[in-house]
């Protein structure tokens, strides 16, 4: 579980996220849901210490990042896993590569258990082996964020952070990812944290949603009450497409 | 241009980077690696260089020294002394600024627009040491044996010059190469190539993992690596001379 409690960040003087206080389950797929520039990736870093927040708490099963020594930070970071936006693969690494990095970089494992462990992520994630030795610019973007997640669960994290999973993909590519994540995250009893922007992301996973409004938080719910909510916030944000207008139109008829 | 604030930065990065390595087996795979890409790589243009500039360098010593005190073994002289003296370390690590400086800033700054430094550290590793270590102790390595490889290839220029013209005989020539050599001039070289080439891959990659923004911001981090580690060069080289000569 991961509770964040009254986080503030600026940068330079210009604040951006105020303060945010907000609870990620255990096991589970939280979402971070709100417009382009809302601050969701701000708060993600900031959770993560990519950013350090100017005051607030951010606890890791009880335990404040805030408070913790470059080194403490340093072992945390070992039971965290990302997936960032563009997937960020090593490009001078081959696919298995990228897998194996965090693996000889921090376990005793032996070179065969590395490439064991590598390829049963990657197997777990559904990539195709013909593409283990492949490198990243030659993957398709979906293939690269198999990968990518298989790289995030290679050390066995107990939290991982997804930065808008479905950004670059196809609405059934989305799909499948979405599925992956959700589907990781309860095997491996994981605490997962996702950003999107997607509604169709938000109705397929949202058990435990928080809304970033402009850095605030304007709302906090599951997928049942997106349409019915009364929240200012949650209405821009749900009912700025057309579509989920008429949708909300035929429901009240 | 370089206000303290960016000096200050510049340091508190080479702190991380001069720190013990997440994994030592890494850094050894790493190393090899960049002494290939930034030395080894850099071996044929210096060569090519090297000739060209000896060669220059001899007709036009020849050509506009037509005082008839002068021996005729002084050209040969003054080519090995400029090459030793200032062509092989200043000029060569100028233009490696221009060629390996602007290698290891986009290399970097793409690496931070991808979030692949983030992709790092959110692992654990010190992308600072990680990234940019086996960079500059591989071109400082390999600086010692460009500068060499940038002398001879000079004299040959200059030799061949000697050989395929009648501007000065190949054994006045090579007399003035043995001439009064002060082997000091050599170490005076290498000493200095090895601060240049700490310069360049240090402020290179400080240029790019700084880097922020897109593509472009890449090609912009690029451009002010190679700027201001030449302009750094031209200090030091006043610098040590001051120390190292006088
Ligand atoms: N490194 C940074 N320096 C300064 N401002 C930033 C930085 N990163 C993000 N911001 C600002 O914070 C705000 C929120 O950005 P972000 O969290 O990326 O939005 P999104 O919700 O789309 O992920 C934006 O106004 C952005 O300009
Ligand atoms: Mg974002």
């Amino acid at each position: 579980m991961i509770e964040v409690k009254h986080l503030n960040k600026s940068f330079d003087g210009k604040q951006v996220l105020y303060d945010i206080s907000a609870t990620f389950r255990h096991g589970a797929v939280n979402q971070i849901i709100g417009k382009s520039g809302s601050g969701k990736t701000v708060l993600m870093k900031s959770i993560i210490g990519l950013f350090k927040a100017e005051s607030g708490e951010v606890l890791y099963d009880g335990r404040n990042l805030l408070d913790m020594s470059k080194r403490e930070i340093k072992l945390l970071r070992r039971e965290v896993g990302m997936l960032f936006q563009g997937s960020a693969l090593f490009d001078s690494m081959s696919v298995i590569e990228n897998v194996m990095y965090p693996l000889q970089m921090f376990s005793d494992m032996s070179k065969i258990d590395v490439e064991k462990r590598a390829k049963f992520c990657l197997e777990r994630v559904n990539l195709q082996t013909h593409a283990y030795h492949l490198m990243p610019g030659e993957i398709s973007g979906g293939m690269q964020k198999r990968v990518a997640i298989a790289r995030a669960i290679s050390l066995n994290p107990k939290y991982l952070f997804c930065d808008e999973p479905n950004s670059g993909l196809d609405p059934v590519t989305s799909l499948v990812i979405d599925k992956l994540i959700e589907d990781i995250t309860q095997e491996f009893n994981i605490t997962t944290i996702i950003n999107t922007h997607d509604m169709n992301s938000i109705m397929e996973t949202g058990a435990n949603i928080i809304l970033i409004n402009k850095g605030h938080k304007g709302w906090e719910g599951s997928k049942e009450g997106i349409f019915t909510d009364d929240n200012q916030a949650l209405n821009d944000f749900v009912f700025a497409s057309e579509l989920y207008k008429k949708v909300k139109l035929a429901n009240q008829k | 241009m370089l206000g303290l604030d960016t000096v200050g930065r510049y340091v508190e990065l080479m702190k991380r980077t001069f720190s013990k390595p997440d994994n030592w087996k890494m850094f050894w795979r790493q190393l090899p690696k960049e002494m290939e890409k930034l030395g080894i790589d850099s071996i044929g243009i210096i060569v090519l260089i090297s000739i060209f500039m000896g060669a220059i360098m001899t007709m036009q010593t020849v050509l506009n020294t037509e005082n008839p005190l002068l021996p005729r073994y002084s050209t040969g002289l003054v080519l090995r002394d400029t090459m030793l003296l200032e062509f092989a370390s200043s000029i060569m690590s100028l233009l490696l600024a221009g060629k390996v400086g602007s290698n290891i800033a986009s290399e970097i700054g793409s690496m931070r627009i991808t979030e692949q430094i983030d992709a790092l550290e959110i692992m654990g590793v010190n992308s600072a040491n990680y990234l940019i270590l086996p960079k500059v102790i591989g071109l400082v390595l390999c600086m010692p044996l460009l500068v060499t490889f940038s002398v001879f290839c000079g004299l040959i220029g200059g030799t061949g010059v000697a050989y395929f013209t009648d501007l000065i005989p190949v054994a006045d020539f090579i007399y003035g190469i043995q001439y009064a050599f002060i082997p000091y001039y050599f170490t005076y070289s290498i000493i200095k190539s090895l601060f240049f080439g700490f310069i360049i891959a240090s402020i290179s990659a400080f240029y790019g993992y700084y880097a922020y923004g897109g593509a472009l911001n890449v090609g912009r981090a690029s451009t002010n690596a190679v700027v201001n580690s030449s302009i750094v060069i031209l200090l030091m080289n006043i610098v040590l001379t001051q120390l190292l000569l006088v």
